[in-house]
């Protein structure tokens, strides 16, 4: 039980932390590809998909390592 | 936010929140999430043919992230996921042509709308048939220890078990040649050719109905192969992130993905996926199936809603 209240803990803070750094990645890098992915989409369609497959892939590792180290260290405080 | 390849304009936060719940279920389940994520997207107003590919795109991300956490965890059977890798990219192909010539003849939101009901409903149904079977046998079993003056034997998280397994033993005796052993999976022997249909026919489905098919490929790998709960989950997630990746970039090509409504789903999905992955190291195989049996209803709920009241158009 005391297992499972750490656990949930330690998601809670992750959760804030996180949602923290999605909204500045929101405002930062987002919100400004709109415009050139459709200018590709509608010029290119294979360039769109490489692009399209890279940037999905390039965010899954990158928010991979930031959401691991992070729940590392929000782990490593609350024990 | 605009969202201006499919021309649509949604709220970031509900992609977000879809995002993370899928991601959850994902990492929890083994499952792409696509039997809430899709039906989701036609709900905000997407058209089905980017519900299809866009759903594929963010689930690319997402599984990469639970794919690795399961990888860590042993839960991935690397020689069954390499069997399956060829033909789940056949079905994935054929799925996606599909749609193509249903966009052709216009019929593409009704087709592919009530195929989603019929196979959620399905699953819903056996599913919930199978794990209150185990369950029950567990009681049984329990009542019988108890009757003897013995403790009753507790579920243990980790491991498996199934009222089904009489019907998975006489498939892995079936010899049709060649035959192959899945030491990780505890499968001593099985045809190569059952491993190929389950795979083509999930591919199939991941390509027509988007996502990674994993509500289909990971009760079939429980059920009709044999694997163990948590060994099909893992390796159903690296199956997801082969054929989803595929699925994505073909209709790609084909005009079907918007990526910047998956990678905003995606900010969502990265964080839940890892929540979920961890979340199976506390319940037994049967409880985890138990739990998963509500969820692809509320999917076709919300397909049934948007078909009847035409919402999403």
């Amino acid at each position: 039980m005391k297992k499972i209240q750490k656990y949930i803990r330690s998601i809670l803070l992750e959760l804030a932390v996180y949602t923290a750094l999605v909204v500045v990645y929101f405002f930062a890098v987002l919100h400004f590809l709109g415009e050139w992915l459709k200018h590709l989409f509608d010029g290119n369609k294979l360039v769109y998909a490489i692009v399209a497959l890279l940037l999905i892939i390039g965010q899954g590792v990158g928010l991979e390592m930031i959401t691991t180290k992070l729940l590392r260290a929000v782990r490593s405080r609350s024990e | 936010m605009d969202f201006l390849i499919s021309g649509e304009h949604i709220n970031p936060v509900w992609l977000v929140l879809v995002g993370f719940l899928v991601g959850v279920m994902g990492g929890f389940f083994g499952v792409g999430g696509s039997f809430l994520a899709g039906p989701a997207l036609f709900a905000f107003g997407v058209p089905m043919n980017f519900v299809v590919g866009t759903d594929l795109a963010h689930i690319v991300g997402k599984s990469i992230v639970a794919t690795k956490k399961h990888r860590a965890l042993g839960n991935v059977d690397m020689k069954l996921a390499s069997i399956m890798v060829i033909p789940t990219i056949m079905g994935a192909e054929l799925g996606a042509q599909l749609i193509q010539y249903l966009k052709r003849v216009a019929h593409v939101d009704f087709v592919v709308g009530i195929g989603f009901i019929v196979v959620l409903v399905s699953i819903t149904v056996f599913m919930a048939w199978e794990s209150w079977k185990t369950l029950q046998m567990h009681r049984a079993s329990d009542d019988k220890q108890k009757a003897a003056g013995r403790a009753p034997k507790k579920l243990k998280a980790g491991k498996d078990d199934s009222a089904f397994s009489h019907f998975t033993k006489r498939i892995q005796r079936m010899k049709i040649h060649p035959m192959v052993s899945l030491p990780t999976a505890g499968i001593a022997a099985i045809s190569v050719w059952v491993i190929v249909v389950i795979a083509f026919i999930g591919g199939f489905f991941s390509g027509f109905l988007g996502g990674g098919a994993g509500y289909i490929r990971m009760p079939a790998m429980v059920y009709l192969l044999g694997v163990p709960t948590h060994v099909a989950v893992g390796t159903d997630l690296f199956e997801i992130m082969i054929s989803a990746s595929y699925g994505t970039f073909t209709h790609a090509l084909k005009g079907n993905v918007d990526i910047l409504l998956a990678l905003v789903m995606h900010t969502g999905a990265a964080i839940g996926a890892q929540i979920g992955a961890i979340g199976t190291e506390f319940f037994h195989g049967a409880r985890i199936r138990l739990a998963f049996v509500p969820l692809p209803l509320i999917g076709a709920g919300i397909i049934v809603y948007g078909l009847v009241t035409g919402h999403h158009h």
